[in-house]
């Protein structure tokens, strides 16, 4: 593309579907140059003056601050900071009325000027080219430039598209459709070099896009001409178009110089296209060049009850009212006050609020100007509207189905493809001013989507609670059940312990049944308290868990809850406490009753120790069996429960249970005993083996020599056995000796058991060690005996 | 002060409803004008009725609705719906059957509906078809056009039409009423077009399509077009209907046979065609409202205007026409939305949505 030549070249424009022509009443305010107005007094700066986060003050009142200076900082990237427009001392901090329709306070900075309009030193950036785009683009941030078209969308987000997105055309906005308004028009005419320098610096730091359009409405033939002008030898492209309503909105501008449509709920730039208005493009071209923060904009000050009309160079803050004054207003006069156009401009409650970065226009009409709206006719679908409409909606629809509050329908009518531009409400012949339907509508249905959002995630939370609570019940019952299952296997295992150990070489006493019945009734009697002590156990494990989780709640919880949570606490510990004594209880109880279970036990029967009942009679059983047949049998049952844990744990680990852990401590304690069981089967036929081979060979003549060997195992049991009868016929004292060294010896194992337990943090450690106290507390009172005895 | 605090837009056209109404009005004129020029002062007798009786009937229904009367008569539709009644119906039809047929149309079609805007059936064509089916004889009693009238006889003066409509004294009337040339296309099943143009005074007098007619449905096309010149309604539903009609007429013509369905022409500049196509189906209210919609809407009613008038029972058809598409009206809304802005594709209306 040749440099010069673009702009003389007949560029393409499209068409835009619908649109109106209102008068376009931009001649009043261009009769007179740019005029400028005395400083006012007082200059109001809301923190909110632009499309996202309100900035944050940065000073405070007393400070005196200078033109240019920040005096509220931006808040994360959709947000723009402010700066003074004059010198002075900042007064108060305060809620004012805002430039808003409603009229509501908001935060805002009040600055009383000092009327010598003294400025803070600037940098200038005097070749732009020099610096990496990177480094302009926060030169333009905290020069507080967003969107002066009338939207205040920070002008700095706009230029750092993402990092995927090439942007290929740079449109310059200078269509200003809006009837009344002429800033632009002003601007352009006045300051054009400096718009085209703008749209350089932007396409600089946009990468360079390939083009570069300044797109005007054909009814502003003098900026046209000057933009033209000042654009010869770039290679900015200056496309006039038809004057039509809406042209200037940001997505018809696009259709009309690229024939494009941005997406439906996409921005310009997922097309590659970055628009900003030719105001926008100046000051940012000031802010960079002379680093100038922006604190004036160009406004059009118009209406028939306003003696002079024309454009101004106002200072930012300025009150309206002040603005008015100077401009001969008549109040009784004027009908209603619009910021902005009158398509698209808001009417204010009341003069006192300040001119801010998007005050394109104050519009101050008379009555004859813009007389009260007529009530409103029913709606006969007549589709002016329709046809009206610059995005193909069909606001009669929309207007019929917002009245029904058909949110479903509005939605497929495409409720939010509508710009609002009015043109609709502008045609229709029976007064309906349609937009507001729509705003209320769109804000119904933001309100629903937000609360169905906020309800969705309540209800996730819910459901996810209820499951947890769900999952945590299941793993207590779930631990509750191992405890009990460990506890009854602790017990079988002690019992199959004594009978390898006891019964083993130990014949069953004559008074056996004597025996096991003592000792199912010592058990019977501690059966209840060992439950009990159980559950006192996880009563204070539970308690202390609460108390646990209350404190990192109470560590999280914001002040409002804090009370009800600490109050939760103190309960939780309460109960705790409570919980502790009673189990301590529980556990004295139970030792006073191990020790009058044992007083009511007769010595000479203690002595095959505390065998059950059950155990008791298999060891009958085994005891009738030959030695090597019942160590054989164990060793059967043995892997056969090997087998069984080694199953057991397989399934757990593919099910990632908790009890992997138990589970393999068990299988190892069988693998343990089953060797040891082996060990002994093969020490007790140590002497048989070669015996039972030849036992296989019965034919051979060493049966003889055989025998003996084989009856040197049977002696070896007999021996046992009458170790066993021995002891029964022992001397009581002999017999409580006996029964502290197995004590002892027991106590040996249950200490280490203990120690390997602490040392894996078994979640056995507990039962380990009140089984251990047992013991120790029998050994005691069986010393005692011995004494007693002696 | 405070200001006065409206949303936007501030600037308003100057147009209203009340002036949309009183265009359409006017736009009767050219073919008020034919109608009376060829039948007489029956029709401005049936005009005078009808909105008189349709004003009357919209100020009780709104002083019942606890409304404000002048207001909502100011909007000139009740005067709309009583002209293009007023139109439709024979000349000097008592005027019992004119006042039943425009009270009707006002106070049954439209207000017990909720008034303007909320009827979905056109208030004239209902006012029509309520007396078609209920008074077959008055209303198909039409008079004869002035050019076929014997030597030395006249049109009605106005008094003597006074009291044919008000005293039923039809002295001299039924010498006037005759077959209009869609009846007389019907009736003459076993003729070849040709010889039914060449026998008939009515067709064989005329230029294009029926003597009188003809002329009545050209005033009424020059009416719409400047309607639609106004920007009053755009082009879809009348353009569509004419040439759906047009392509039915075309297709079942068969070169003039005994069978014929009849010439294109004589269908376009029949009856009620022009009247229907430029004041009847675009009445928005009670139409489709998308242009794509009212092609469709307008296409449909061309269609049943011809399969009526050939092979149904009555002559004229546009009453039914519109009223059979009326009912189908919201149905086409949900199907025909047009494409919107950054839309690829034109949107359902009854596609359902998570909100």
């Amino acid at each position: 593309m040749s440099l010069s030549a673009s702009s003389f070249k007949p560029a393409q424009i499209w068409e835009i579907p619908g649109g109106v022509h209102p008068p376009e009443n931009k001649t009043q305010s261009m009769g007179l140059p740019l005029g400028e107005i005395p400083i006012a007094d007082e200059l109001i700066f809301p923190f909110s003056q632009h499309l996202g986060t309100p900035a944050m003050p940065i000073v405070s009142v007393g400070d005196n601050v200078l033109a240019g200076q920040k005096i509220a900082e931006a808040v994360g990237v959709m947000s723009a900071p402010i700066h003074a427009s004059t010198s002075g001392t900042i007064i108060a901090i305060e809620d004012r009325t805002l430039p808003h329709t409603s009229g509501m306070p908001g935060p805002c900075v009040v600055l009383k000027s000092d009327g010598q309009h003294k400025s803070i030193p600037s940098q200038e950036i005097k070749d732009y080219r020099a610096f990496p785009p990177s480094d302009l683009v926060p030169i333009i941030r905290e020069a507080g430039i967003a969107g002066l078209g009338g939207a205040g969308f920070p002008t700095a987000l706009k230029l750092s598209p993402k990092a995927e997105t090439h942007i290929d055309t740079l449109i310059l906005n200078g269509t200003e459709c809006e009837p009344y308004i002429t800033a632009d028009d002003r601007l352009m005419q006045d300051f054009a070099a400096e718009v085209v320098a703008g749209a350089e610096l932007l396409a600089y730091i946009l990468n360079e896009p390939k083009r570069i359009i300044i797109g005007i409405e054909d009814n502003k033939p003098l900026a046209l001409a000057a933009i033209e002008e000042a654009a010869q030898h770039t290679r900015v492209e200056v496309i006039s178009f038809p004057t039509k309503y809406p042209s200037g909105g940001e997505k018809q501008l696009i259709q009309i110089l690229t024939g494009k449509e941005v997406p439906s709920g996409k921005i310009p730039a997922h097309l590659g296209i970055v628009v900003q208005n030719v105001g926008t493009a100046a000051a940012a071209w000031r802010a960079v060049r002379y680093g100038e923060t922006l604190t004036w904009r160009i406004t059009t000050v118009v209406g028939e009850s306003l003696k002079t009309q024309r454009n101004i160079k106002a200072l930012l803050g300025t009150p309206i009212r002040h603005i008015l004054n100077e401009h001969g207003f008549d109040e009784s006069q004027c009908s209603r006050l619009i910021m902005g156009g009158p398509m698209m401009g808001f009417a204010l409650p009341s003069a006192d609020v300040p001119l801010v970065k998007t005050t394109n226009c104050i519009l101050a009409p008379s009555h004859t100007e813009m007389p009260e709206p007529p009530p409103a006719q029913a709606c006969i679908r007549c589709g002016m509207c329709a046809e009206a409409c610059p995005a193909s909606l069909l606001p009669q629809q929309l207007y019929w189905y917002a009245k029904a509050e058909d949110y479903e329908r509005l939605q497929n009518h495409n409720l939010f493809d509508c710009i609002e531009c009015g043109a609709c409400s502008y045609v229709c012949p029976s007064a309906i001013p349609l937009v507001q339907y729509y705003r209320a509508a769109k804000g119904t249905i933001q309100q629903q989507q937000k609360e169905k959002v906020k309800s969705d995630h309540a209800r996730k939370r819910f459901e996810f609670r209820k499951q947890r609570i769900e999952e945590a019940e299941r793993e207590k019952e779930a631990k509750r059940l191992a405890r009990k299952q460990a506890a009854e296997k602790a017990r079988q295992l002690a019992a199959e312990k004594k009978d390898v150990t006891a019964s083993a070489p130990s014949e069953p006493k004559t008074n056996a049944d004597l025996v096991s019945a003592a000792m199912a009734r010592v058990q019977q009697q501690e059966q209840d308290p060992i439950a009990q002590q159980a559950k006192f156990e996880r009563a204070v494990t539970s308690a202390k868990d609460r108390v646990e989780k209350l404190q990192q709640r109470l560590n999280q919880a914001d002040e409002e809850q804090k009370n009800t949570i600490s109050a939760q606490l103190k309960q939780a510990q309460t109960n705790l406490e409570k919980a502790q004594g009673r189990l301590k209880a529980a556990e004295e109880n139970i030792a006073s009753l191990a020790v009058t279970a044992e007083k009511t036990t007769q010595p000479e029967e203690d002595a095959a120790a505390s065998a059950i009942a059950k155990a008791k009679a298999k060891s009958e059983a085994l005891a009738a069996m030959p030695p090597e047949e019942k160590l054989n049998n164990q060793i059967t049952s043995l892997q056969s429960r090997i087998e069984k844990a080694r199953d057991k744990l397989q399934q757990a680990e593919a099910e990632g249970s908790e009890h992997i852990d138990a589970l393999r401590t068990g299988l190892e304690k069988l693998e343990a005993k089953l060797v040891k069981t082996q060990n002994e089967l093969e020490t007790s036929l140590g002497h048989v083996i070669s015996a039972e081979e030849n036992i296989a060979n019965l034919s051979s003549p060493e049966e003889e020599t055989v025998k003996p060997e084989e009856d040197a195992a049977a002696a070896a049991i007999a021996k046992a056995k009458a170790k066993s009868e021995a002891l029964a016929t022992m001397s009581p004292e002999e017999k409580l000796n006996n029964q502290i060294n197995s004590l002892q010896s027991r106590i040996e194992k249950a200490r280490d058991k203990l120690q390997k337990a602490e040392a894996e943090g078994s979640e056995h450690i507990d039962a380990l060690r009140t089984g251990l106290e047992k013991l120790e507390a029998k050994l005691v009172k069986t010393q005692g005996d011995l004494e007693k005895s002696s | 002060m405070t200001f006065l605090r409206v949303s936007s837009p501030h600037a308003h056209a100057s147009n209203t409803t009340g002036d949309v109404m009183r265009w359409v009005i006017a736009a009767t004129l050219p073919g008020f004008i034919a109608l009376s020029y060829f039948f007489g002062w029956g029709t401005f007798i049936n005009l005078v009725l009808t909105s008189v009786t349709a004003l009357a009937g919209e100020a009780l229904i709104l002083f019942l609705r606890h409304r404000p009367i002048a207001f909502y008569l100011k909007d000139c539709s009740a005067l709309v719906t009583a002209v293009l009644l007023g139109l439709a119906l024979p000349p000097y039809a008592p005027w019992w059957l004119v006042v039943i047929g425009a009270f009707s149309s006002v106070v049954l079609a439209k207000q017990l509906y909720g008034g303007l805007g909320y009827n979905p059936f056109n208030p004239a064509m209902v006012g029509y078809v309520v007396l078609l089916i209920s008074f077959p004889v008055e209303m198909t009693r039409w008079a004869i056009p002035q050019d076929l009238l014997a030597d030395g006889q006249n049109l009605p003066g106005l008094l003597s039409a006074l009291q044919a409509v008000f005293l039923g004294i039809d002295s001299g009337i039924d010498g006037y009423t005759g077959a209009t040339p869609l009846d007389l296309f019907k009736t003459q099943q076993g003729l070849l077009t040709e010889q039914i143009y060449a026998e008939q005074a009515l067709f064989a007098k005329a230029s294009i399509a029926g003597i009188g007619w003809e002329w009545v449905n050209i005033g009424f096309l020059v009416g719409g077009l400047f309607l639609l010149s106004k920007k009053i309604f755009t082009w879809h539903a009348p353009i569509s209907m004419l040439a759906a009609l047009a392509i039915m007429a075309l297709l079942f013509n068969d070169g003039g046979s005994s069978e014929s369905g009849g010439p294109v022409l004589l269908h376009l500049l029949s009856g009620g065609t022009m009247l229907g196509a430029f004041f009847i189906i675009t009445d928005p209210v009670s139409s489709a409202v998308s242009n794509k919609g009212r092609i469709i809407f307008g296409a449909g009613i061309g269609v049943l205007i011809y399969i009526i008038r050939v092979w149904g029972n009555y002559p004229d058809a546009v009453a039914f026409a519109v009223l059979l598409m009326n009912f189908a009206a919201p149905f086409i809304d949900y199907y025909t939305l047009p494409r919107t802005y950054g839309h690829k594709y034109a949107d359902n209306a009854n596609r359902s949505r998570e909100l």
